[in-house]
């Protein structure tokens, strides 16, 4: 296992997608090229559970800009990809987990426009968007596990 | 190294993206074309973006910054083809890609150029 995923992360929503978890793929994101693979793989899995267009769309750009943000901020990590069915709908849920310096300021971190890394400041807050669940856990010093779910409609 | 080919039609320079770009790419390719704007002594830049299907903030800053550069070395970009899911993620994802030129295909797109650089 890769050693991002030795830190425990317990958020509400974290342990919801554990319930409604039917399968798991896990992918390494250390460069560039990993978020290429990992745009292809979420996009293959929202096909294949029959999301729309649009949301297929949505949901592998959240997947492109958060695991950029495990890369360049968390200095890499991984994205587990989970196939979920909570009894009424099925669903894709991603986590992005790196044992980076974490975030000090996430309410700041979560505003449109801000940024550390001289991007646009979108990528955490226009994700958040894009997607029906979004939760973060992190912790300064140890890392950052990012949650997002979306559902077929 | 791996790049995205740009080609040239009279004072024009045509871009077409055909593969899912990794942040590098994106930035190789700004680079190129800005390079290659000032020694074809450019005054149009088309890039058609009808096979991609997704545009993150990453490649939409790339495409903005290029619009931005191309302005300012006196050429005219225009971003044709741009798919309606693609459209939607972007501007709920907060970019707008201000002053960008837009047209719905290559055809149009041309036209545009035309028009703009009065032919």
């Amino acid at each position: 296992m890769n050693a991002a995923t030795a830190v425990e992360f317990d958020t509400e929503l974290l342990e919801l997608n554990a319930r409604h978890r039917l399968d798991r793929v896990t992918l390494p994101l250390r460069g560039d090229e990993d978020v290429v693979g990992l745009r292809k793989q979420v996009r293959e899995r929202a096909v294949a559970i029959g999301l729309s267009l649009v949301d297929q769309t949505k949901l592998v750009t959240a997947a492109s800009e958060l695991g950029r943000n495990t890369i360049k901020y968390g200095g890499g990590g991984a994205c587990h990809l989970d196939k979920l069915a909570d009894g009424f709908r099925n669903g894709i849920g991603l986590l992005f987990v790196d044992n980076g310096p974490g975030i000090p300021d996430l309410d700041l971190a979560l505003r449109d426009g801000y940024t550390t890394g001289g991007g646009l400041g979108l990528g955490l807050s226009g994700s958040k968007r894009l997607v029906d669940e979004f939760d973060i856990d992190t912790r300064v010093g140890e890392g950052t596990a990012v949650a997002v779910v979306k559902w077929k409609r | 190294m791996e790049r995205i080919p740009i080609l040239r039609m009279g004072d024009l320079l045509l871009v077409t993206i055909q593969v899912d770009m990794h942040d590098r790419l994106a930035m190789t390719l700004q680079d190129d074309l800005t390079e290659r704007i000032v020694s074809d002594s450019a005054k149009g830049v088309l890039i058609d973006i009808s096979a991609l299907d997704l545009v993150d903030s990453f490649i939409g800053r790339m495409i903005s910054n290029t619009a931005a550069m191309a302005r300012v070395l006196d050429a005219q970009t225009v971003v044709v083809g741009m798919q309606p899911a693609v459209a939607i993620t972007l501007v709920e994802l907060g970019l707008t890609l201000h002053g960008v030129k837009t047209a719905l295909n290559v055809e149009k797109g041309m036209a545009l150029l035309g028009k703009n650089l009065n032919r």
